[in-house]
């Protein structure tokens, strides 16, 4: 089998859209509401999960044979704990201030539903290349979703793009406002609810009766 | 006592784990399709709360923090482990959660049977490492106020699942379009309590 045979690239590929963690696997949602309000969090906290999915699924799947099975969420969480903290000190060290205000939200990568969502599902039962392909595609879905969310909030909420001013000063002037209640979590909500209307209108088989 | 009773209030309606902080939204959103099942899993969730707040509160106090050690001697006074808080935290949650769904097994076998996957995936239930870090970041005086906010938290999302539950049960009979329904709809009653609940950021405790 090549390294990026016609399955290897559904795995890769597939989490994108039609089989997206957040808006179909309905995985990982608490914190893409907690850091979407700004686009530059948003973007650092889909990159770290991306990489602490692809890296705890490769561990797990060479793992796979020896773990016994009554303790394995043990193991996992460990794993994942321990990935987490690496990335949180890295955070620490070249980005304070996106980590300062991320908060609690990195440290609850571990709680991430994804990470035990995909090793559950997938890392157990494959081998590392192909885990490893699963990690990063289903952590590009996540960010994905996490980018469309933080780019309209930070748009209509601050009307900036990664802390840049977007929205000309002439619109100002003339009367708009920046709105205030995108901002605010009840929106983010709303936005991920629009994708995923939007997303099923077009994909039918994924309606729910 | 006073703070103990403002910490209370506050991480019930305030800063609820779901609508202030979105945490623990996966099983909200999984297990909320009935009361019954909702009211067993908040009672769950909240007790686990209750329990490892205090145990978490004790190691990030005297293991973890910077300084906490000195206790067992000048020469450990500036010894800093808190960059393992995660991986114990994380543990003492994944042994209490074993413990609770052992008993659940033992006394009630038909909410254990209802509840299914989402009983050992407490552990993993944001809303509860959440509490423990959010007790990190706001470095309460006391094991007390710990305790209580762990009990407020908890009380907090079980009002959220279950007021959900409720609105999900009626919504059953209600027209939605077809993209909409499901998850879809879900989000947006979220979202809507979400705002009511907001109502309450105002308030001076």
């Amino acid at each position: 089998m090549g390294l990026l045979s016609n399955k290897n690239k559904e795995v890769l590929v597939g989490p994108l859209s039609i089989n997206n963690p957040v808006i179909v696997q309905m995985l990982g949602i608490c914190s893409a509401l907690g850091v979407t309000s700004k686009l530059e969090p948003a973007l650092v906290m889909g990159l770290s999960v991306t990489a602490v999915v692809a890296f705890a699924n490769v561990i797990i799947s060479l793992l796979r044979n020896t773990i016994p099975n009554r303790i394995r969420i043990i193991v996992q969480l460990v794993v994942v704990a321990a990935l987490v903290t690496i990335a949180s000190e890295i955070l620490k060290a070249y980005a304070y201030d996106v980590n300062k205000q991320l908060s609690v939200f990195v440290g609850l990568i571990i709680t991430n539903c994804i990470l035990m969502g995909r090793l559950e599902a997938f890392a157990l039962g494959n081998g590392p290349w192909e885990s490893f392909l699963d990690g990063v595609g289903n952590g590009l879905g996540y960010a994905i979703i996490l980018i469309i969310v933080g780019f309209f909030r930070e748009l209509f909420g601050s009307g900036t793009l990664f802390g840049v001013q977007v929205i000309p000063q002439a619109f100002y002037d003339l009367g708009y406002v920046n709105n205030g209640l995108v901002i605010l979590p009840p929106m983010a909500l709303f936005v991920i609810a629009v994708i995923v209307w939007i997303h099923r209108a077009r994909n039918k088989e994924l309606q729910e009766n | 006592m006073e703070q103990a009773l403002s910490t209370f209030v506050r991480s019930i309606f305030v800063d609820n784990m779901i609508f202030a902080y979105y945490l623990g939204m996966c099983s909200f959103l999984a297990v909320s399709k009935n009361v019954k099942t909702a009211t067993g899993l908040g009672i769950a969730v909240t007790f686990i709360l209750v329990c490892t707040l205090p145990i978490n509160y004790m190691l990030e106090n005297y293991v973890l923090k910077e300084g906490a050690l000195s206790w067992l001697g000048p020469q450990f006074a500036d010894v800093n482990l808190s960059f393992l808080a995660f991986i114990l935290f994380i543990a003492i949650i994944a042994a209490f959660t074993q413990l609770v769904e052992m008993v659940v097994e033992k006394f009630s076998p038909s909410l254990y049977a209802s509840l299914g996957i989402f009983l050992p995936l407490i552990a993993v239930n944001c809303a509860i490492l959440g509490g423990s870090l959010f007790m990190q970041q706001k470095a309460f005086p006391n094991v007390g106020v710990a305790t209580v906010y762990g009990l407020g938290s908890g009380l907090g999302w079980m009002l959220a699942i279950v007021g959900m539950a409720a609105i999900r049960e009626k919504l059953a009979y209600s027209d939605i379009p077809k993209p909409l329904r499901g998850l879809g709809i879900s989000f947006i009653i979220t979202g809507l309590m979400g705002m009511a609940f907001m109502c309450f950021s105002g308030l001076k405790i």
